[in-house]
């Protein structure tokens, strides 16, 4: 297998393995949590490396997983004391962490070679000379197993959990009233977090997992409604972006973790601007419409109470004469000067009384 | 070292310590602001925002001149700063997810150009990356000279407008209905900040310059309920883990300056949680238990 096979397989691999967690991460207003854990997983590595002095030692990538957790609960911890808001304690809290590792690291650079540069940045290049070689067989990229492994985890925890992690999100009052206690779901999940985070960031660096895992679940938060719908369009746009990204890093020959970080932002804000129902331009339309609804139903109301036929005939701004026209249109209105409501105007005017004065309806009566 | 104290008169020092003063002092006042206003993670994302400007400034210029960098690093944190306000004013998601994606997404941006600069035969480009570690030592005597500028500048702003951001802070409805034009003040008072987070860059780096943001004025909190106070003490809050991290790092072999600022921000923060009066965990602990008490006496 080619090298540049190779590394579009753990882009992919990766980069679903990264969203699908993050799904829950988006829904439950958690994402920033994924840019502290990515932050402090480098103290675990840290620590780990004191207690094995082995850099390749897998307990490096438990200290990074356990560091993952405990950021969350130090986080939780400051934010209950009620004295900082809880987006406050993630800014206290992560970078304390971080700057205890990167003082670690460079007053012991001698003995670590820790690279702060390949986890924050991460390197996806040189994830081909690492190998997996099993009895003496090179069986091919060590990034692609590890990818995988962290997929079919996340696949596997969503799989079994679904309806609990559901339940949790939209629902946690419920869910612990029938028993699901949501901390251990919240901790599982985190723990999850962390997990992915520590299987990723070796090969696609720290950034590059909060892009992927917060941009397409977002992007795909933006197209619908359906919790099972949602994480597949997350996954399809997490695999669509680490595909176009690597193509174009080779074509462009820059950053692949950056390209890549940049691809997932070009999907979210091309879905922002054009989503039928909840992006940009639908919004700007929809919240137009709304405003020409209220003003034209609102003249129609003054013409009906009386105030309006004598000081209707100064109306001069271009505003006001485009909505008297799109009433006259509509045939709710008739004159030039003075306005009097034609038949389906006073219908239209009962029917909006209905709606706006709900309680009023027998006042006159 | 025969006396750790020497070191406030060698002017290296002197000149690092008080970039990293100005820093502290104006992150102290803005971020209060910001905290307040439930924007505390504003400062990761624009931070992180800042490195596409800062590459992208070097790459139409071809100079590393300190101003020049930080216009374009402004010029991005401003562009990420209005995105991700439209991304939650006209979208269903969330001002956590829209900074988390326009963060990381920048910050790509960042990697992709900056990996492309370094290609280029100008590969003049070493220095850049202090912008995402920041590099306190490496500040010269004229990048503190336009620092103090900034400072003097947006310490008056603050003070003359100072009424007016109170209000805007606690109140924007009420600020609204006497006419101010509050979506003139909210982007002014988001550029200050904006402005604070840009200028701490080069001293903390784009990672840590959220803490240095958030810290001093959610310590500062602790100890008063007054703005002018809080802004006071989260000034002196901030001007002092600059002076004290600067201090520690030159005495200690290796020891990197922004993270060891982080820390002392850190430590003042946990001891004002910890120990302040009133809101303090400690006097909140033996206020509760005081009540106990006296319940239980009351009871016999």
């Amino acid at each position: 297998m080619s090298a540049g096979i190779e590394i579009q397989i753990i882009a992919v691999l990766t980069a679903v393995a990264c969203a699908l967690p993050g799904v829950f991460l988006v829904l439950r207003k958690m994402s920033m949590m994924s840019d502290a854990i990515t932050h402090t997983i480098l103290l675990g590595i840290v620590l780990g490396f004191f207690v094995t002095q082995d850099l390749s030692s897998p307990v490096l990538l438990l200290g990074a997983a356990l560091i993952g957790v405990i950021t969350v609960w130090l986080t939780e911890l400051t934010a209950k004391t009620r004295l900082v808001s809880e987006d406050s304690a993630i800014g206290l809290i992560f970078p304390l962490l971080f700057s205890v590792a990167i003082i670690l690291i460079s007053r012991y650079a001698g003995s670590v070679h820790l690279d702060t540069d390949s986890v924050l940045l991460g390197e996806l290049a040189f994830a081909p000379f690492e190998r997996m070689v099993v009895l003496g067989i090179d069986i091919g990229a060590k990034g692609m197993y590890t990818g995988g492994v962290i997929l079919l985890l996340n696949i596997l925890f969503i799989g079994i959990f679904f309806k609990e992690l559901k339940l949790v999100t939209f629902d946690p009052i419920l869910s612990a009233v029938i028993g699901f206690s949501p901390a251990v779901f919240h901790y599982s999940l985190m723990g999850m977090v962390s997990l992915t985070t520590v299987g990723a960031f070796e090969a696609v660096g720290s950034v590059l997992v909060v892009a992927f895992m917060i941009a397409p679940p977002a992007t795909a938060y933006l197209l619908t409604d359906d919790l099972k719908k949602m994480i597949g369009l997350t996954a399809g746009f997490a695999a669509v972006s680490a595909i176009v990204g690597y193509q174009l890093a080779v074509y462009l020959d820059v950053s692949i973790a950056g390209s890549m970080a940049v691809t997932t932002g070009i999907i979210f804000m091309l879905v922002f601007f054009l989503a039928p129902k909840r992006g940009f331009f639908a919004d700007i339309v929809k919240k137009k419409k709304q405003k020409e609804y209220f003003a034209e139903n609102a003249f129609l109301l003054q013409i009906d109470s009386g105030v309006n036929a004598m000081e209707r005939a100064a109306v001069t701004s271009k505003r006001e004469k485009k909505i008297m026209a799109d009433l006259r249109q509509k045939n709710w209105i008739v004159g030039e000067e003075k306005y009097a409501l034609t038949a389906e105007g006073i219908q239209q005017v009962e029917s909006i009384k209905k709606e706006w004065f709900p309680g009023f309806q027998n006042q006159e009566n | 070292m025969a006396n750790p104290l020497l070191l406030f008169s060698d002017y290296t020092f002197q000149t690092v310590a008080l970039g990293s003063l100005l820093m502290g002092v104006l992150s102290g006042i803005l971020g209060s602001f910001a905290v307040l206003r439930k924007q505390s993670l504003l400062g990761d994302g624009v931070s992180h925002a800042a490195l596409p400007g800062v590459v992208f400034a070097f790459m139409l210029t071809g100079t590393k001149n300190t101003e020049i960098l930080l216009l374009g690093a402004l010029g991005t944190g401003l562009i990420a700063t209005a995105l991700m306000m439209n991304i939650v004013k006209h979208s269903r998601v969330k001002f956590d997810a829209a900074l988390a994606v326009v963060m990381s997404v920048f910050f790509g941006l960042g990697l992709v150009l900056f990996t492309y600069v370094q290609k280029s035969p100008n590969a003049n480009q070493a220095g850049l990356k202090r912008f995402i570690y920041g590099q306190a030592a490496a500040m010269l005597e004229r990048d503190v000279y336009f620092m103090q500028i900034c400072a003097v500048v947006l310490l008056f702003i603050v003070i003359l407008f100072f009424k007016e951001f109170k209000l805007l802070t606690f109140d924007s409805d009420f600020a609204k209905s006497i006419g101010m034009p509050i979506g003139w003040m909210n982007a002014g008072l988001s550029l200050l900040i904006v402005l604070a987070i840009i200028i701490g860059l080069q001293t903390v780096g784009a990672i840590l310059m959220s803490a240095m943001l958030i810290a001093p004025a959610a310590a500062a909190r602790q100890w008063s309920s007054k703005l002018w106070q809080m802004i006071t003490l989260a000034a002196v809050f901030g001007g002092l883990s600059g002076v004290l991290g600067t201090w520690v790092s030159s005495s200690f072999a290796q020891m990197p300056t922004g993270p060891a600022i982080v820390v002392c921000v850190s430590v003042i923060t946990i001891i004002s949680l910890l120990f302040a009066p009133k809101r303090g965990l400690l006097s909140r602990l033996t206020r509760q238990h005081n009540q106990k008490r006296k319940l239980e006496a009351e009871r016999g």
